[in-house]
This record gives structure tokens, sequence and C-alpha cells, in this order.
């Protein structure tokens, strides 16, 4: 059976004929098939990227760059959501998603997602550099067939080294400025690798009845809630100084610097927290917070930046 | 809504027969399709206009 056939089979609802059936999906089905959360953070870590980095770019090629960033973003969701629907369909949070819910077969969200995945690409070559197309298009393959084919059924470290597909948007948007990869790039790729693992294990850890109903070998289903906790505080140990370092090696100012440390410090006490605790009010505060922290600290980078633009300093 | 209302009933001489809703929401798509386009369009225009502007055509 393809693809596409076994797609419409499953989304098919029982009791129909053999014959597939005229599409119900609503444009706000499609637009649910690009994740716009995770596009939204995507997105506005790929900008502070594309502006902190050294060297100008045009307005309308930075727009259109971010667009085609933030559009195989959403390219990578819905074929993550194509791949995925039958996993989506047992767990509470992703059952209501477009493709479990009987709105948009598999095949179409395949057809959807390799679509904007390609054009997004080709549009950002043409737009920007051949570079950050290359770079996009690596991550899409990295979320999609590493991340969601491989890892994320196959073992407990799936978002660990998954991870590294939700880090990659502030270096393409770097690569987008200045058609190369900077130390600093690589340092804000590393907070969002490092970042991943306490964000989502807080998550998982009270929804981890969702991942061992789906087969989902997440951490707190695979090693317990008390392995996961003490690795959440340990990679928390590392996120801390290592969000500090831009500072540290003055590629970033005071401003962040400060909101680094609080931030970091922030961190600490909550994953040190999670691991005392059996509940789990500490694991949700630490998912929020983590929210918070890697979206302030990036916005902290831009702030940072463009006070030195216009104040004439060097950081 | 049954099933059969939400999704379209067949007839073997005319076919699929659209409900309301499927015309409805098969309007939208279409729109959406036809502004997508449209935005396209704009930003193709917009992007050669930039490009030629930052690297101009010098005559022979």
């Amino acid at each position: 059976m393809s693809l596409l056939t076994e797609g419409a089979e499953l989304a098919r609802p029982a009791g129909t004929g053999a014959r597939a059936e005229p599409s119900i999906a609503s444009v706000g089905d499609y637009i649910a098939l690009l994740k716009p959360r995770v596009m939204s953070l995507v997105v506005f870590t790929a900008l502070v990227g594309m502006v902190v980095a050294p060297g100008h770019l045009n307005p309308v090629v930075g727009f259109i760059s971010l667009l085609c960033i933030a559009i195989g973003a959403g390219a990578a969701g819905a074929l993550n959501m194509w791949y995925d629907a039958d996993v989506d369909a047992v767990m509470a949070r992703t059952s209501a998603r477009p493709i479990p819910a009987g709105h948009i077969t598999r095949g179409e969200a395949l057809g959807f997602g390799m679509t904007l995945a390609v054009g997004s690409v080709a549009m950002l070559g043409l737009a920007a550099n051949w570079l950050a197309a290359g770079l996009l298009a690596f991550t899409i393959f990295f979320y999609v067939a590493i991340y969601t084919m491989w890892l994320k059924r196959a073992t407990p470290q799936n978002i660990v080294i998954g991870g590294a597909a939700g880090a990659f948007p502030p270096m393409v948007g770097w690569a987008a400025t200045t058609g190369g990869i900077g130390v600093e790039s690589i340092l804000l790729f590393l907070i969002i690798f490092f970042w991943t693992p306490p964000h989502f294990w807080a998550l998982s850890l009270w929804r981890s009845d969702d991942y061992a109903r789906a087969g989902i070998p997440m951490l707190p289903v695979v090693s317990g809630p008390a392995e996961t906790r003490r690795q959440i505080l340990i990679y928390s140990l590392v996120l801390a100084p290592l969000g500090v370092l831009p500072w540290l090696i003055g590629y970033a100012g005071v401003l962040y610097g400060a909101t680094a440390l609080v931030g970091g410090a922030g961190m600490i006490a909550l994953a040190i927290r999670v691991k005392r605790e059996s509940g789990l009010t500490g694991a949700k505060q630490l998912f929020g917070f983590s929210i918070l922290y890697l979206f302030v600290l990036f916005a902290m980078l831009f702030a940072d930046d463009r006070l030195a633009h216009l104040l004439g300093w060097t950081v | 809504m049954t099933a059969m209302a939400q999704h379209g009933e067949h007839d073997d001489q005319e076919g699929v027969v659209l409900t309301q809703e499927q015309k409805r929401r098969r309007r939208a798509r279409s729109i959406a399709i036809a502004l997508a386009l449209a935005a396209l369009v704009v930003l193709f225009y917009a992007l050669t206009i930039v490009k030629v502007g930052l690297h101009p055509i010098k005559p022979p």
C-alpha cells in the first residue's frame, strides 16, 4: 500500500464507502498543520540571528528570508503530522490535530508539506543565498527524517538529538545575512540545543501516560521520573553558563549578560525544585519559565544589538 | 449533522453531491490559494526589483 493510499485510509471516517470523500478541510486546518506556535519561536530566533549578525541585509530580502524560514518550519510541522498521524491519534494532546480528526488526509498533508518545503528552500536560495537555503533544507530534513521518522520512536534521547532541528533557525538567519556560519551563530545554536531537553522533559513528566500509550520512548516512560528529573537538572546546569557565554566572550552587552545570569539562575532553581519534589507543580513551572527564558534571552540579544547600533557602541 | 451529510452524498448517476458546508470550505480554500499565489507574485516582483537595484545591469 502506498503512503498516499494508506493516508487516505487513515483519514477516512469509519463507516464510509471505498470511494474517496470530498475534502472537508478548512483553511484553518491547513494553518494548524504548520504548527503556528512552534513556528512563532522559530521565526523569532531566526529574526534575532539575522539582525545580530554582522553585515547588512536589505529589508525586503530580510523579510522574504524570514518568511521562507517560517514556511520551511511550517512544512516540517506538516510533514511531522503526516508521519505521526497514528501516534497523534492516540495522544490526548494531539488527537484533535487535522489528520487524526479526519479533516485532512495524510496524502494531502504530505503534498502540502513537500510543496512548502521545496518552495521555501528554493525561494530562500534565490532571495538570500544558497548556504542559508541549504541549512533550511537540512533543518527540515533533520526534523522530519532524523527526529520524526527515526529518533522519536527509537530512543529516549529523541528530543536531545532531535532538538538540533529547533536550534538551527538562528543559524539560518545568520547565514542569510552573512553568507557564512560564525562562532556566535554556533553559540546561539548550542543555547537552544541545551534548552530543549529541560523544556520537553518538563512537559513529558506530566504527559508520560500519553507518550506511553502511543509507544513513544520518552525518558520518563523508559527510565522513570526520577532519572528524568536528574537529567533536567544536568542540562539546566549546562544551559545556564552557556546562556551567559555570548556576554563573556564580548559578543553581547551588559543588558543581555544580566538577563542571562538571572534567567539561568531561575532555570537552575526550578530544575532543583523539580529534582527534589515528587509532584508536578515544579515541572509545569519549569516548562512555562523555560519558554519565557529563551524568549527573553533572544529579545535581550536583539535589544542589546539595536542599542549598540543606536548609540554607536561596540559590545 | 449526520456522517453522510457531513461528507457529501454519493449518487451513481450524478457523482458526488457536495453539501453546503463542503462547498463553503472549498470556496474558502480556493480563495486562500488565490491569495497565496498573488502574494507570491508580489514577493517575486519585489525581490526582482531589489536584486536589480543591488546589482544594476551596466551597459557595454
